[in-house]
């Protein structure tokens, strides 16, 4: 009696439908691999400033799906009001990102002094539990204050004639995001390894009290990461959202799953490895999307996951670090 | 020690009288809440009011809003008041027995929801057993009217069966012999794709490239647009709602793949059109007959428009239409008795933003009658 | 004064912060946008009120726990508020169940309520002239009161250099007030459905579930202390072992139930084994993706588990007659809370037992732990294994009690609310358990009525009780053992 008998898969197996047709063929492999490497940047965009606030302080801060989120609303208002005051797309797309890095960069700081720095010396999973009420809090002030409803978000990324030929494996947004996810990476690295607010980071992570007897402001170097991750989620929000075309309040949460992921796979704390995470990532979905079925694409990505822990548990770039007795 | 003695015979008392106080104010809402008072009629409309489906759910409440702002306004059913009563299910099946159940004791006349058929399916024996008849503007699993299991659920949106159907059958109209069935793997889009995917292999003119689900949400569907090209398929069916829909149109569209796309009431919305833009042009999707020539269907809008300044959402119409339904099935049973009102339902003809329609034995609407758009020119064209 | 400027600055910061997404709302639709002005000035008052009522709310509790002077400001700012609620409830009009005002004082002064009998220590006692105490804070005053009766004959030790204890742990640790109590609860728990209409019962059905699921986790992650994100999994393998067992074979619920725990224990074996080496947030996200593979694989795997349309008509639990719904329910709530005294009896079995206390140890030091000679390889299986097999026996009664599941209830978000109960209410702590499960699913249900707020104020609260109580509401107390040196030397000689 009601039970439906028509939901039979394809192979009848968890795996159906394996896809033989025109698999091997070099064009399909490079259209895949193109493919994978727009999703795996826009992982490693959102997870670049994922690993470092992970980093410093060890927190999963599943607030930073929002951060990005609320990055990617603020540049669609800042971008809806200029758009009737007629500006040229150019302008609006600087506008719009330095706006979206200003208010996320705030949001991100705010958050940091409510939720996470009164707890600093609390529990381990205190602050996780903060984090995920500030995410859930996040989502529903948008989701209050804006809509509910899917938003198409402005086009802001013009087309370069030079990207005509190569259009069926990049476009000229995807471009923007592999190009500013690089550009991200490397500028990331040279800014930790060379400046002294780097090089403070890098001291507060390894080491809290013994940064801070040596003279480094602990609270005011984690107050500086939230603000630059926020300001990278921002950046990210923006581009990512122009390219889709679409945002709504709970377009942050999956994205920030993602990036955690990515960020875990390449290891924690590590720039690179932030990079490769999110690129392994995008590229494993593309493949079995290709060649076996986007039904289990996220299951795969998963499995490798597990895979990559079980052989190396502290992700792929990320320090062996012995337990200390 | 005496003093301690009486201080706390006194913190007694004051947490005593504050409880009172507290006590006295539930109470005051058990009776508001228990039994309606006579004269005014609870609409309850469950449905997700939160989480990531959200947005297929707060419109239907919009929607019932303003239909209840209408009615009041001329006076009621049968001279009594319509109140609103919305329980969020976050779509899920343990939160729709609760939504349900909050529902009866607050003493709901008609249900209009729930708006998942999974939270649907959940809630359904609750009413069914205590004589509530549920109308759904969404929930489109097949079974729910066809197994008879629940005779007092009704729907103004056609089941994925007929849906899927019509899709089929057009795509085999536009001389395509091999389909690329994709769905967005939740339980409205998976329904219709599963029943075209059936359809496709039942004709042995047709066959089957590809059938997938992408995953909702994804930041980016290359992958799975690059497999539709490379299987070789001439068109492609689509189960599920706009947002992936737009999102695997603008990707077929940027990597030169022009076949057509075919899908259903749920990328039927104008939001698609404006999501995707462009790259919406050309695109195939059903939905109920005769929309914009139809007076209340502008009524409806208007409404929308004057009271919340936006364009109306998903299901926005269907829900509109079935608390026109419900209510006028009230007001023609002279009360809110179970069978008058069933009766009514299946009976007596209502003038809606879909059509004229009435209900079946079953509960489905009759003269909700489906047919194929085509995007031209950003405008969604009923295809004759 | 600087204080003023301070609280002003900061309301305009927030005015600043919102500015964006509250006051102007693009709808790029229809190419519309709307300046809500307004938003930004309810947003700086409602700061600089929240400030106010922050810094009056700091001065009372700093003024009764050392003789300060009275601050007549915050007495006034703390007292009007509930007085104020008072005299709205004697005037309102009583047509609408839930006003603006009474939102306002759960949203403002309930969590005041909350966090003074939290925090309130114990020594602390009330006096006369704190007449505003009692009207402000009744429920510290309340247990207060009804500790007095008990307090000659359970005393409790306050022991140098350990947390001090709250009011509440000082009850729950004075088992002669408890006994009562107990007994009082159970009497009311056996009678609950009796009184109260369908919708009560069925929530508090739902209510056990969370805690069964939380006392579950709380083996995994408060005492041995394993972070585990994909909890959820073993509550759907529970819940669809039953449905399609009796889906196929039409097996009855009474059958399935050992069954249901035995896959669960099994499934947390099958996680457990590989993710022994990992440590931390590693094991967070490898857990977090099993959780995800199996609701994919339930998702996907249509000809097994039927999809996301559901598998429906599940048999409730069999009884001699035939039942109404109404009467299943209030079955189903019996079933449930058997079980639940027997998960909280053998719960609180195991935390005591050698197992128990190897748990303990693994959490707080796993070389240590291993140098002591525990097997850790067998002591983590054993906590993946038995915190899985609660999550495996509700997952049976879930599937019975709403009789239709889809992969919809074993999301993300679930594993995320179990891991929130657990930790919010205090982790390895039973009664923490039970408080977690009560503010986090049965108080938003309660609070159905505030609809559209109730998940923004869900979130915020989450963020309060984590910053005000990090170790939970109700944390545990470990066993201390006194050395009393003298003593000991007096045993050797």
């Amino acid at each position: 009696m009601g039970r439906p008998d028509w939901s039979q898969g394809a192979g009848g197996g968890p795996f159906p439908g394996i896809y033989f047709k025109r698999v091997g063929t070099m064009d399909y492999f490079l259209e895949l691999f193109f493919g994978g490497l727009t999703r795996g940047s826009i992982y490693a965009l959102i997870a670049l400033g994922y690993t470092m606030v992970y980093g410093i302080i060890e927190l999963i801060n599943f607030a930073h799906g929002e951060i990005y989120m609320i990055g990617a609303f603020t540049g669609l208002i800042v971008a809806g009001v200029l758009g009737t005051l007629g500006f040229p797309m150019l302008g609006i797309l600087f506008v719009a990102l330095a706006c979206a890095v200003i208010w996320s960069a705030a949001y991100g700081y705010t958050v940091e002094k409510i939720a996470y720095k009164p707890l600093r010396n609390a529990p381990r999973l205190s602050p996780l539990i903060s984090a995920i009420g500030m995410s859930i809090f996040l989502q529903n002030y948008v989701l209050l204050a804006q809509t509910s409803d899917f938003l198409p978000f402005p086009k802001l990324t013009p087309d370069f004639a030079f990207m005509e030929p190569l259009r069926s494996f990049v476009s000229t947004s995807e471009l923007f995001i592999i190009g500013s996810t690089l550009l991200v990476c490397v500028a990331l690295t040279l800014f930790i390894k060379y400046t002294r607010l780097g090089k403070a980071m890098r001291a507060t992570a390894q080491n809290r009290k013994m940064a801070m007897l040596v003279g480094v402001k602990v609270d005011k170097v984690i107050s500086a990461t939230f603000v630059i991750g926020s300001a990278l989620a921002a950046v990210g929000g923006v581009l990512i959202a122009s390219h889709i075309g679409q945002i709504n309040f709970y377009f942050g949460f999956i994205a920030g799953v993602k990036a955690f992921t990515a960020a875990v796979l390449g290891g924690i704390g590590s720039v690179p490895g932030a990079m490769l995470g999110g690129l392994i990532l995008g590229w494993t979905e593309a493949f079995a999307t290709g060649y076996v079925s986007s039904d289990y694409e996220d299951v795969f990505a998963f499995a490798l996951l597990v895979l990559i822990l079980i052989f190396r548990p502290e992700g792929i770039l990320g320090k062996d670090s012995t337990q200390k007795v | 020690m005496k003093a301690r003695w009486m201080l706390n015979v006194l913190a007694v008392l004051v947490v005593a009288v504050l409880a009172a106080g507290c006590g006295g104010e539930s109470k005051e809402e058990a009776s508001s809440g228990g039994e309606a008072p006579q004269g005014e009629i609870i609409l309850g409309v469950p449905g997700a009011h939160s989480g990531d489906l959200a947005s297929y759910g707060l419109p239907t409440v919009n929607a019932a809003e303003l239909v209840v702002e209408k009615i009041n306004a001329e006076g009621g059913v049968l001279g009594r008041t319509v109140r609103v009563v919305a329980q969020d299910d976050e779509c899920k099946p343990e939160k729709a027995t609760n939504a349900a159940t909050k529902l009866l004791s607050e003493g709901v006349h008609v249900v209009l929801g729930h708006i998942c058929s999974g939270a649907t399916k959940a809630a359904l024996p609750i009413y069914t057993e205590t004589r509530i008849v549920c109308m759904s503007p969404s929930a489109t699993n097949p079974p729910l009217t066809q197994s008879g299991d629940y005779p007092n659920f009704f729907r103004t949106i056609a089941a994925d069966d007929a849906q899927a159907r019509l899709g089929v059958d057009f795509a085999k109209q536009l001389g395509l012999k091999s389909i690329a069935v994709i769905h967005d793997k939740g339980d409205y889009g998976k329904g219709f794709a599963t029943f075209a995917r059936d359809f496709v292999e039942a004709d042995p003119e047709l066959s089957v490239a590809l059938f997938e689900g992408v995953t909702p949400g994804a930041v980016d569907y290359s992958a799975v647009v690059q497999k539709i090209k490379n299987s070789g398929a001439e068109g492609v069916i689509f189960g599920g709602y706009h947002p992936e829909a737009s999102k695997i149109v603008s990707q077929m569209r940027k990597k030169d793949l022009d076949i057509p796309f075919i899908s259903d009431d749920g990328v039927k919305d104008d939001t698609f059109i404006k999501v995707a833009g462009e790259y919406a042009e050309g695109v195939y999707a059903s939905g109920p007959r005769d929309f914009s020539s139809n007076p209340l269907y502008h009524v409806a809008l208007e409404a929308h428009k004057a009271k919340f300044g936006t364009d109306p959402g998903a299901f926005y119409y269907e829900a509109y239409s079935a608390a026109l339904a419900l209510l006028n099935a009230i007001e023609k049973a002279g009360s809110t008795d179970y069978d008058a009102v069933v009766n009514a339902l299946r009976t007596e003809d209502v003038d809606t933003p879909v059509g004229k329609i009435k209900f079946d034995a079953k509960g489905d609407a009759e003269g909700v009658g489906f047919s194929m758009y085509q995007v031209q020119d950003g405008q969604y064209v009923e295809l004759k | 004064m600087q204080q003023i400027i301070r609280a002003l600055l900061v309301s305009l910061w927030f005015m600043f912060l919102t500015f964006p997404i509250l006051v102007i709302k693009v709808d790029t639709i229809n190419d519309i946008i709307v300046w809500r002005w307004m938003n930004a000035l309810y947003i700086g008052a409602g700061v600089l009120l929240l400030q106010a009522l922050w810094h009056a709310w700091k001065h009372v509790h700093a003024l009764r726990k050392e003789d300060r002077d009275r601050d007549a400001v915050a007495w006034a700012v703390l007292v009007c508020l509930p007085v104020l609620w008072l005299a709205w409830i004697a005037t309102r009009n009583t047509d609408k169940p839930l006003h603006v005002a009474d939102k306002v004082f759960m949203i403002l002064v309930a969590p005041l309520w909350l966090v003074d009998f939290l925090r309130s220590p114990q020594d602390r006692q009330p006096d006369w002239h704190d007449w505003p105490c009692m009207i402000l804070f009744p429920p510290s005053l309340l247990v207060r009161a009804y500790l007095g009766l008990f307090r000659a004959r359970g005393e409790a030790v306050s022991i140098p250099g350990v947390e001090h204890p709250n009011l509440l742990q000082t009850m729950l640790e004075n088992q002669k007030a408890m006994r009562p109590l107990y007994l009082l609860l159970l009497v009311l728990a056996v009678c609950y459905p009796q009184m109260v209409e369908f919708y009560q019962t069925n929530i508090m059905v739902n209510f056990m579930i969370w805690i069964v699921l939380g006392l579950g986790l709380n083996i995994v992650i408060g005492l041995a202390g394993l972070l585990d994100l994909g909890f959820v999994a073993f509550y759907a393998v529970g819940a669809y072992a039953y449905a399609l067992l009796n889906h196929h074979f039409g097996l009855s619920f009474w059958y399935v139930l050992p069954i249901g725990m035995v896959f669960g224990a099994v499934c947390g074996l099958l996680l457990g084994y590989p993710v022994l080496r990992l440590r931390g947030d590693y094991l967070a996200i490898v857990t977090l993706g099993f959780g995800e593979i199996i609701r994919l694989v339930l998702e996907n795997w249509s000809s097994f588990t039927h999809g996301p349309s559901g598998i429906s008509n599940i048999d409730r639990p069999p009884f001699v007659t035939d039942l109404s719904i109404m009467q299943a329910t209030e079955y189903m709530y019996y079933i449930m809370l058997g079980l639940l005294l027997m998960t909280i009896f053998v719960v609180t079995r195991l935390k005591n037992s050698r197992i128990g206390r190897a748990w303990l140890a693994l959490k707080e030091d796993e070389i240590a732990c291993q140098a002591m000679g525990i097997d850790k390889t067998k002591t983590k299986l054993t906590a993946f294994a038995l915190g899985a097999t609660w999550a495996g026996l509700v997952g049976v009664v879930f599937a019975a009690k709403t009789t239709f599941i889809n992969p919809m209830s074993f999301t993300l978000m679930e594993s995320i609310i179990i891991l929130s109960i657990v930790v919010v209410g205090g982790m390895g702590s039973i009664p923490g358990v039970i408080t977690g499960a009560l503010v986090l699913i049965l108080v938003p249900e309660w609070l159905r009525g505030v609809e559209e707020y109730r998940m923004l104020a869900f979130g915020a609260f989450m963020v309060m009780v984590m910053v005000f109580r990090p170790q939970g509401l109700v944390s545990a107390r470990r066993k201390v053992y006194q050395y009393d040196k003298a003593k000991a030397v007096n045993a050797h000689e």
